[in-house]
C-alpha cells in the first residue's frame, strides 16, 4: 500500500508539472482569457512539492519498517541494519537518491511559487514554466527508468544490503548536502530563464535570485569540504583532493555558483553585468546536471565506483541536451536584446568582480576540459588519465591573479575609483606578501606554487578585514560581515593547502616491531602488528606509539584491511590532530625479512583547509541572514508607509499617488 | 542576434555529441588485470568439493592451454555461463575452476544442477588467488598457455557468442 501511494503521488506530481508548464506558458500571453488559467501555476507548484516530498517520506517509511516486498528495499536494506542506516539507506542507492533529488527540486519550486511576490507576474509565469519543465524531465527519468517503488513478485525473505562499508555517517550526510546545493541552483536557472524570456533582467530580479544562489552555494561549499575530508581520511593516500571526476563534478558547479553569486550581487547593487548573470545562472545549473550525469552514467571511470548503467546515462544525456542545449539556444537568440547595464571603469569594484568572474570561469573551463579530456581521447581510442600535473599549474595561472584581485577588489569603490586612494592598503598587502616570500625562501627550498600560496594566503587573510577599516563595527551590515568571513575563509583554506604542500614531512620505512623512527619532532615506535577480524573483513593492525617531543605517547592503530564481497584491499589511516597540523599514519605490506612498511606524514596546518571551508560556508549563512533581515525590514517599512498614506488619505479625503517601491 | 552569444551553445553541442558517441560505442568494460601476459602466480588450493582434486599453479604447466574459471555457486551469472563452459568442454578444452568463498555442499549442488565442466576445482576461501590474479569479481575466465602464462582475461560471464573467440585464442596461444 505504501509503495502504491508513493508511486501515485509521483504520477500526480508529474501531472501537476504539466499543469504548471501549461499555466506558466499561458501566463506569458497576457490576455484576459489566458490569465484565467495562468493563476494555476503557483498552486500547481505548491501541491506538487507536497506530493513529491510525500513520496520521498513514504519511501523513507518503507525503509524504516524494511518492507521487503519492495525491490529497492530488498536489494539495499536488511532487517538487522541499525535503524539510522536503514533511514540513510533510502538515498544510498540510485533510485532513492534520484527521488531525493526530485523531492528537493519540487520543494524549492514550491517555496519559490508560494513565497516570491516581488517579480512581475509574467516573469514569474515564465520562471514557473521553466521550473516545471525541469521537474517534468526528472519525474520522467524516475518513473520510466528508475522506479523506486517497484514491487517484487514474491517478497524477499531477507534484504541483501548489510554492507558495513556503506554504514558510514559521512557517506549518509554528504550526498543530500550536495543535492540541496545542486537543486538550489535549479531555481537560479529557472529565474534566469524567466527573466531572459520576459526581458526583465534588472536589479529586482537579482534581489530575488540572490538568496537562492547563496543558499545553494553554502550547501555546495559544505558538501565539497566534507567530501574532501572524507577522501582524505578514508582513502589513505594522504591527499585531500585527487582531481577525480566525481570530485570535479562537485567543484564545477561551485566555481560557477561562486561567479554567479558575485555577478548577481553586482546586478542587484549596480544594475550591471546583466548577460553575465544570465549566462552564469544557466552555467551553474548545467554544471550540476553535468555532475549528476558524469556520476550516474559511468562515461568516466573514477575511484568512486558507482553502479554503471548506460541506459540511464542515455536518459540523463537526453535531459541534459534538452535543458542545457535549449537554454543556451534561448540565450543565443535573446541575449543580444538585453539592454546593456550600467557602465563602469576597470578600476572599480565592478571591474574587480568582472575580472574575478572571468578568472573563475577560466578555472572552471580548465577543470571541465581536464575532466572531459579522457572522454575526448577515448573517442580516438587513446586512454589517458589527467591528474594534478595538469590541474595544479593550469589552475594556478588563473587562481593567482584571482587571489590578488580578491584582496584588492572589496577596497575599491563602485563605478570608478583611483588606485591612489587605496595606496596605503596596496603597499601594506604587497609588503606582507614580499615579507612572507623572503622569510620562507630563507627557511628552505620550496616549490614556487606553495610559496606563492603562503604569501597570498597571509596577505589575503589581512586584506579580508581591511573593508572594515575606518567603519564603526556595530554598524557594519551583516552581509558585509559575511563577505569578510568568507574571504577570510578562502585565505585560511589557501594557507592550509600551501602549508600542506610546502612543509609536509613524509617517512616511509620498513620497521621491525620494537624499533623507533623519527619524523620531525615526532618519535614513532612500532609496538607490534596483529591480525584482527571485522564483520566482513580481515586486517592487520599496527600499534604505533607516537610522541611529540617529551609528551606522553599516543597509541595509533592504522590498519590494512582486506574486504570480501566485493574483494578489496583498503588502508585505514590513523590520525593525531593538533592545532598546528596532523600526523597521518598508514601501515603497508610486510617485507620479506619480516619488517613492516610504515608510512607516516606530518602535515602542518592541513586542517586549515577544512576550517577554511567551514568559514566560507558560515560567511554565506551570515550573508543570507543579513539579506533576509534587510528584506523583511524593508517589507514592513513599505507596509507601514502604505498604511500611513492610506490613513492620511482617509483624513484628507484625497487619493495620493502611490510612489514606486 | 550577436554571434558571440552562440559560442556556449556550439561548445555544448560539441560535448553532447561526443558524450552521445561515447555512450553509443559503449566503453563500459571493466579495467583489465595488470596480470595479463605475466606468469600465473604461485598458488595451491585444496579441493572445493568431494570427488574432484584441488588446483595449483603446477596443473597449468605443460600440455595444452587451459582455462582458469573464477566462479562461485552463489553467483547468478555463473549459472548463465554454465552451458557455454559445457560447450567449451565438449570442444576438448580443459577448464580448471576456482570456487570463491564457497561451501562444498553448495558446490556439489551447483554441479549436479548445471553440469560439471571442470577437471579440478580449487577452493579459494579468502580470495587470495582472486586478488593476486587481478580478478575484480565473479565470474572471470583466464586463458593460461602451456607455460603457465596468463594470455587473456574475460571479465563477466561467457556468452554464447564469446565461445568461438575463446576457442580461437586457445588455438593461437598453443
Amino acid at each position: 500500500m505504501i509503495a502504491e501511494l508513493g508511486l501515485a503521488a509521483l504520477w500526480l506530481a508529474t501531472a501537476l508539472a504539466f499543469l504548471q508548464i501549461a499555466a506558466g506558458v499561458l501566463g506569458l500571453r497576457g490576455d484576459a482569457h489566458s490569465a484565467r488559467f495562468a493563476v494555476y501555476a503557483r498552486p500547481a507548484a505548491v501541491v506538487q512539492a507536497f506530493l513529491a516530498v510525500l513520496s520521498f517520506f513514504l519511501l523513507l517509511y518503507a525503509f524504516a519498517v524494511t518492507d521487503l516486498s519492495i525491490k529497492l528495499v530488498a536489494t539495499n536494506s536488511h532487517s538487522m541494519k541499525p535503524f539510522i542506516y536503514k533511514l540513510t539507506g533510502t538515498w544510498g542507492n540510485h533510485e532513492g537518491s534520484m527521488l531525493l533529488w526530485v523531492g528537493v527540486l519540487a520543494l524549492s519550486g514550491g517555496l519559490l511559487a508560494g513565497m516570491e511576490k516581488r517579480l512581475p507576474e509574467k516573469t514569474m509565469s515564465a520562471t514557473l514554466a521553466v521550473q516545471g519543465f525541469v521537474a517534468l524531465g526528472f519525474y520522467a527519468f524516475l518513473l520510466l527508468s528508475s522506479n523506486p517503488f517497484e514491487r517484487l513478485p514474491v517478497p524477499a525473505a531477507e534484504g541483501t544490503g548489510l554492507n558495513p562499508l556503506l554504514q558510514d555517517i559521512g557517506l549518509a550526510v554528504h550526498p543530500p548536502t550536495l543535492y540541496v546545493g545542486y537543486v538550489g541552483l535549479s531555481v537560479a536557472f529557472s529565474l534566469a530563464m524567466g527573466a531572459l524570456i520576459t526581458r526583465q533582467v534588472n536589479p529586482d530580479f537579482a534581489k530575488v535570485m540572490r538568496p537562492w544562489v547563496l543558499f545553494a552555494w553554502v550547501f555546495l561549499t559544505l558538501g565539497i569540504t566534507a567530501g574532501s575530508y572524507w577522501a582524505y581520511y578514508e582513502l589513505g593516500w594522504g591527499g585531500w583532493w585527487f582531481w577525480d571526476p566525481v570530485e570535479n563534478a562537485s567543484l564545477m558547479p561551485w566555481l560557477a555558483a561562486t561567479a554567479l553569486l558575485h555577478s548577481v550581487s553586482v546586478l542587484a547593487a549596480r544594475d550591471a553585468l546583466r548577460t553575465w548573470t544570465i549566462m552564469l545562472g544557466v552555467l551553474a545549473f548545467s554544471m550540476s546536471m553535468l555532475g549528476t550525469f558524469l556520476v550516474r552514467s559511468g562515461v568516466l571511470t573514477s575511484v568512486h565506483a558507482f553502479a554503471v548503467d548506460p541506459e540511464r546515462g542515455t536518459f540523463i544525456l537526453v535531459l541534459l541536451a534538452l535543458y542545457i542545449g535549449g537554454s543556451l539556444a534561448i540565450f543565443a537568440v535573446r541575449a543580444g536584446s538585453i539592454a546593456e547595464g550600467k557602465r563602469f571603469t576597470f578600476t572599480s569594484r565592478e571591474g574587480a568582480l568582472v575580472f574575478n568572474n572571468v578568472m573563475l570561469s577560466a578555472i572552471l573551463a580548465i577543470v571541465l576540459l581536464g575532466t572531459l579530456y579522457p572522454l575526448l581521447t577515448e573517442a580516438f581510442d587513446v586512454r589517458v588519465s589527467v591528474g594534478p600535473p595538469y590541474f595544479n599549474p593550469a589552475g594556478a595561472i588563473f587562481a593567482i591573479p584571482m587571489f590578488i584581485v580578491m584582496a584588492i577588489g572589496p577596497l575599491l569603490r563602485w563605478k570608478d575609483d583611483k588606485p591612489k586612494r587605496i595606496q596605503f592598503e596596496l603597499c601594506l598587502l604587497a609588503a606582507i606578501a614580499i615579507a612572507v616570500v623572503s622569510l620562507v625562501a630563507i627557511l628552505g627550498d620550496y616549490a614556487i606554487l606553495p610559496l606563492l600560496g603562503l604569501a597570498l594566503a597571509i596577505a589575503l587573510g589581512v586584506a579580508a578585514f581591511l573593508p572594515l577599516r575606518g567603519r564603526k563595527l556595530s554598524r557594519v551590515p551583516t552581509a558585509v560581515w559575511g563577505m569578510v568571513m568568507a574571504h577570510f575563509g578562502v585565505a585560511v583554506a589557501l594557507f592550509g593547502m600551501a602549508s600542506e604542500s610546502a612543509f609536509t614531512q613524509e617517512r616511509l620505512a620498513a620497521v621491525s616491531p620494537g624499533s623507533t623512527e623519527q619524523l620531525g619532532d615526532w618519535t614513532l615506535t612500532l609496538e607490534g602488528v596483529e591480525p584482527i577480524a571485522g564483520p566482513n573483513w580481515t586486517a592487520i593492525e599496527a600499534r604505533v606509539l607516537a610522541a611529540r617531543g617529551n609528551e606522553d605517547p599516543i597509541v595509533l592503530t592504522p590498519q590494512a584491511r582486506d574486504f570480501w564481497a566485493p574483494a578489496q584491499a583498503t588502508s585505514e589511516s590513523a590520525l593525531i590532530t593538533r592545532w598546528d597540523g596532523q600526523l597521518y599514519a598508514v601501515i603497508g605490506e610486510q617485507t620479506e625479512d619480516g619488517r613492516w612498511q610504515l608510512r607516516v606524514w606530518w602535515k602542518p596546518f592541513v586542517t586549515f583547509i577544512w576550517y577554511g571551508g567551514l568559514l566560507i560556508s558560515l560567511g554565506g549563512v551570515l550573508s543570507i541572514v543579513g539579506r533576509v533581515r534587510l528584506d523583511l525590514k524593508r517589507r514592513s517599512a513599505v507596509r507601514k508607509g502604505n498604511q500611513r498614506r492610506e490613513d492620511q488619505a482617509k483624513i484628507t479625503g484625497k487619493v495620493q499617488v502611490e510612489p514606486a517601491e | 542576434m550577436r554571434p558571440v552569444f552562440f559560442i556556449p551553445l556550439a561548445l555544448f553541442l560539441f560535448f553532447a555529441g561526443l558524450a552521445a558517441y561515447m555512450l553509443a560505442n559503449g566503453r563500459f568494460e571493466t579495467v583489465p588485470s595488470g596480470m595479463v601476459d605475466k606468469p600465473l602466480p604461485e598458488f595451491s588450493l585444496p579441493p572445493a568439493v568431494d570427488g574432484l582434486p584441488g588446483a595449483s599453479q603446477a596443473n597449468f604447466i605443460g600440455g595444452e592451454p587451459k582455462l582458469l574459471n573464477i566462479w562461485a555457486s552463489w553467483c547468478l551469472p555463473c549459472i548463465a555461463e554454465a552451458p557455454q563452459l559445457e560447450r567449451l568442454k565438449e570442444e576438448g578444452v580443459e577448464i580448471i575452476g576456482i570456487a570463491i568463498r564457497d561451501r562444498p555442499e553448495d558446490v556439489a549442488d551447483f554441479l549436479s544442477r548445471y553440469g560439471n565442466p571442470y577437471t579440478r576445482i580449487g577452493a579459494d576461501d579468502i580470495s587470495e588467488l582472486q586478488i593476486e590474479i587481478g580478478a575484480a569479481g565473479v565470474p572471470e575466465t583466464f586463458v593460461i598457455d602451456g607455460e603457465g602464462k596468463i594470455r587473456y582475461q574475460h571479465i563477466g560471464d561467457i556468452r554464447a557468442d564469446d565461445v568461438p573467440e575463446i576457442l580461437e585464442i586457445l588455438e593461437d596461444v598453443k
